[in-house]
């Protein structure tokens, strides 16, 4: 195990590495310097060379790249162009409401989903069955972002019954919680579709397998099987989705955020992409994608708990 | 003692009629085989000895275990005997155990019945792995399945189905997924366990040697139905039915000298879903005549021995 | 009934049965494209002639969706908007399909060493979080339809391109691809003749499936400003139109949405009925 997890670990630390160099590469392939990018065409000399020392853009491109790596290690991401505040301490400030708003989500479509999915079992080749595969691909497709708004104008501005805009006040729990209600019903929504089915194929084949024969022949009650013999099977995959999903919560949380107007490394980062301030949409990107990695990296750990013949597979 | 007691046993899949009409018994401390080629029925038979058909057959008949008809009685009930009065080594025990649990955890779990504490459960396990040769059952007890080889896994299985001392004990084939030596090893197991082992024990299997070897009766099956019934001596010596005759000839162990190749029985079982109304091996058998069109008798040749059909004569 | 002997003479020639969902997905997008297709033929309005006299008006006869803040006509613009929608997801579905094909076929039949460079390559590009990625590219090059095309190939390439690989692999140790070997078939025929004929019905199926994601990026980007460009008519820009006016005129978002779902549930239906009529063991992840 110990082995296993030393291997996926490096190999996530490898895979940050070539990002953020590739990320640092992007920058200089383009034509003209991110700082009059940045500035604009109407930027006065003076403000731009000013621009160009602060982000060290005048030091040679090794140096430029060692200095990115060095500070990015000790966790100094840069300044933002415009208010001049360090990278991180922006990212650090909004990054709690999208973590709440991701767990909040996933784990209300986790419930549902885990729920339908079994149901659909139960029922399994019935127009119960059918018409809860027909509700889970139609979830699936519906963009978020058109869910949000439409909750947007139904929830909040026709019946008035949940905020329209932000987090919620810094203390109060109960505006908090009502903030993060409409923007996790958008998130979770497509999550309850992949779940449902997800859960549906992958407890059907386990069900079907010979060792829960077995348990049957030695005459184990049916709960017992379910919950100990084939959802511990049946949860390996989704797990491992879950953790690919964080990723793809990210980029509904990016939409949906800008909707409600919600403080959040979405609207962090869309802002800055419109006003091209590099340096947050480079420390974001880095930030998230670590944070990704970890995720990652994590669920394969669990998995590597959960299944047996996972981490010998690494082993030999 | 009677401890299983089969009456006319018919199981369908769909349209598919695996078995048609079997009936057999066994007795306390007595070991019967049942012999046939590969889809003639058998696992559909040993699924049906222990209660646990599969969910879409369609079964009807009596299997009669102490008495009870687990055909008649509801699931719940029949539960209640699986694992504790009949138990099962399964045909394939790489797939058979779950393999994210260990062997000790499953174990454990499989004597629920018992009312007594986890320790002692565990403790249990491992005499009883200590009595199938398993070496240093402590470790196996922690391991999972895929960290077993194909002999210490079939011996786990044994190990499990005998855990609760159970009244019939029916093995699917339990040598067949092994090789030579192996195969070897588990019979000379099966040969010792007999000795203290006071349940009645069904052997299913479509090799001949290991019915030589290990029981007491014979059961050959042939498209669903039993064909022919006797003690292993009047099998092996005194075959009646044409089917039972060309299964010997192709047994190797009967076969003198070296041949070029292993003779097979030509042609092939008949359609399941449409058996010929006479006898099911006209299409193959050399005896074959225009009176094998209407179904044969069952023939009794002595009390312990019958065949079904026209040629036999008592 | 079908045997095994016709079913390889037989089997490119047969449509797909699609089932009814299908068929259903089948129909909307059949819908949708002809209304891309002849958007100019049925759109009531010029989706860009402006009358403010007439800004934010209820849905009527003479506009049957009302109009937006600027007095265009919501539903020619929603009709030219599935030109815009159609065009960027078909187009660089497209041409991420065709380079990832050539990638995958090159790393699963060329060299060792080409083939563990680009797997490197395919596995760090999808290890980044894909709205960040596409985001960062769009602060570089700044927003507009080429940067949008570019972004969604450059996201959709490694997918596509492990997924050719991986069929080429299974294929290249198949048993007819084995003996063609051995009669002397060079690697072009090879590639032409028979890896390609075989990995292009699951690469078709991905496509359908990704279409819609892509229709929802698209308009998702639009709507943040940083996708199409205003004014020209994208189910992104109007719903982001409707969203500042959303207090005057919900109708304007109201009627945004609806092309936008059923195209998408249209696509994705599509998608999953082609799946399980041509190879129901795919397995597609989310994005
Ligand atoms: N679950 C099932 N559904 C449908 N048909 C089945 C099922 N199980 C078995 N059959 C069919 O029933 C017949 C008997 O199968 P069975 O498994 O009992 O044979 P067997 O004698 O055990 O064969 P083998 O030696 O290969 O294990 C075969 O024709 C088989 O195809
Ligand atoms: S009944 Fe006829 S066909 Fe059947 S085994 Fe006997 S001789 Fe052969
Ligand atoms: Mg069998």
């Amino acid at each position: 195990m110990l082995t296993y997890a030393v291997k996926r670990i490096g190999l996530a630390v490898v895979i940050l590495f070539t990002v953020m160099l590739a990320m640092y590469a992007m920058v200089f392939l383009v034509p003209g310097d991110p700082a009059s990018l940045a500035l604009g065409p109407r930027a006065t000399p003076a403000l731009k060379a000013e621009l160009i020392a602060r982000m060290g853009l005048d030091q040679p491109v090794q140096v430029q790249v060692w200095n990115f790596f060095a500070n990015a290690l000790q966790g100094n991401l840069g300044y933002d162009v415009w208010s001049k505040k360090p990278v991180l301490d922006q990212i650090l400030e909004v990054f709690p409401n999208t973590l709440i708003l991701g767990v909040v989500a996933l784990g209300w479509a986790l419930v549902l989903g885990v729920a339908l999915g079994c149901l659909a079992v139960v029922w399994r080749g019935t127009l119960v069955d059918t018409a809860l595969g027909i509700l889970s691909v139609s979830m699936i497709a519906v963009p978020s972002f058109v869910i949000a708004l439409y909750s947007l104008l139904v929830f909040a501005v026709w019946l008035n019954w949940l905020p329209a805009v932000g987090a919620g006040t810094p203390g109060d729990w109960g505006s908090q919680a009502r903030a993060v209600i409409l923007p996790a019903f958008a998130i979770g929504i497509t999550w309850v579709g992949y779940l449902a089915r997800l859960v549906r194929a992958s407890m059907l084949e386990v069900m079907g397998a010979n060792h829960i024969r077995t348990a049957r022949a030695f005459g184990l009650s049916e709960a017992r099987i379910v919950t100990r013999y084939a959802l511990r099977l049946a949860i390996i995959p989704t797990v491992a989705i879950l953790a690919v999903g964080f990723g793809a919560i990210l980029s509904s949380a990016v939409f949906v955020e800008t909707v409600f107007s919600r403080p959040g490394i979405g609207t962090l980062i869309t802002s800055a992409v419109a006003k091209r301030n590099y340096p947050v949409v480079m420390g974001t990107t880095l930030f998230m994608t670590a944070f990704y990695l970890f995720v990652v990296t994590a669920a394969d750990l669990i998995i590597a708990r959960l299944d047996p013949r996972v981490r010998d597979v690494f082993r030999g | 003692m009677t401890v299983l007691n089969v009456t006319d046993l018919r199981i369908s899949y769909g349209p598919v009629q695996a078995l048609r009409g079997a009936s057999l018994t066994a007795a306390a401390g007595e070991v019967v085989g049942i012999v046939g080629e590969s889809g003639c029925g058998k696992s559909t038979l040993a699924s049906a000895l222990i209660g646990l058909p599969a969910p879409e057959a369609r079964v009807s008949g009596r299997v009669e275990v102490e008495g009870r008809d687990l055909v008649a009685l509801p699931e719940t009930a029949r539960r209640a005997i699986r694992g504790d009065r009949v138990a099962m080594v399964f045909q394939d025990p790489m797939t058979a155990f779950n393999p994210v649990l260990t062997l000790g955890e499953q174990l454990v779990d499989f004597q629920h019945r018992l009312p007594a504490p986890k320790a002692e459960k565990r403790a249990r396990a491992a005499a009883m792995l200590a009595r199938v040769g398993l070496p240093d059952p402590q470790l196996a007890l922690r391991r999972y399945m895929h960290e077993l080889s194909g002999g210490m896994r079939q011996r786990a299985a044994i190990a499990a189905a005998l855990l609760m001392r159970p009244a019939l004990l029916v093995a699917d084939e339990p040598t067949t997924a092994l090789d030579v030596t192996m195969e070897a090893q588990i019979i000379h197991l099966l040969r010792e366990l007999r000795q203290d082992h006071h349940g009645a024990i069904v052997i299913v299997t479509h090799h001949l040697g290991v019915v030589g070897e290990l029981c007491d009766r014979v059961y050959v099956m042939y498209a669903g139905e039993v064909v022919e019934e006797g003690t292993t001596d009047e099998i092996h010596h005194d075959p009646r039915h044409p089917y039972t005759r060309a299964l010997i000839a192709c047994d190797p162990a009967h076969i003198a000298g070296r041949v070029e190749r292993l003779p097979t029985i030509p042609g092939r079982l008949p359609d399941l879903t449409a058996p010929p109304p006479g006898c099911a091996f006209a299409a193959r058998c050399p005896q074959a005549g225009p009176d094998c069109a209407v179904p044969p008798p069952r023939v009794r040749v002595s009390p312990t021995h019958a065949a079904l059909c026209h040629r036999v004569r008592p | 009934m079908s045997s095994a002997a016709d079913a390889p003479l037989r089997r490119p020639m047969r449509l797909p049965r699609l089932g009814p969902m299908g068929s259903t997905g089948a129909v909307l997008v059949a819908a949708f494209l002809l209304m891309a297709l002849f958007a100019p033929w049925i759109s009531p309005y010029d989706p860009l002639k402006l009358d403010v006299m007439n800004k934010l008006q209820d849905p009527s006869l003479a506009h049957w969706a009302g109009t937006d803040q600027l007095g265009r006509d919501t539903l020619s613009r929603l009709i030219w908007g599935a030109r815009t929608a159609l065009g960027i997801a078909l187009t660089s579905t497209g041409i991420a399909g065709a380079i990832g094909l050539v990638l995958g076929l090159i790393a699963g039949y060329g060299p060792r060493w080409l083939d563990g460079l680009l797997v490197l390559v395919f596995d760090s590009l999808s290890s980044l979080p894909m709205i960040m990625f596409a985001l960062a590219v769009i602060t570089v090059l700044g927003p507009g339809t080429a940067t949008l095309i570019l972004v969604i190939v450059l996201v959709s390439i490694p997918g596509y391109a492990r997924l050719i690989r991986a069929q080429t692999l299974t294929l290249k140790a198949a048993d007819f691809i084995q003996a063609e070997r051995t009669m002397g078939a060079g690697p072009a025929r090879i590639l032409l003749r028979h890896l390609l004929p075989n990995v292009v019905g699951p690469l078709v199926i991905v496509l359908s499936m990704d279409v819609p994601v892509v229709i929802m990026l698209e308009a998702g980007l639009s709507y943040l400003n940083l996708g199409v460009k205003p004014p020209t008519p994208s189910w992104g820009n109007i719903l982001y139109d409707g969203y500042t006016s959303l207090r005057q005129q919900p109708v304007l978002v109201a009627a945004a949405g609806v092309p936008l779902v059923l195209s998408t549930i249209g696509f994705t239906f599509l998608g999953e009925g082609l799946r399980d009529a041509l190879d129901p063991r795919l397995k597609v992840r989310p994005r």
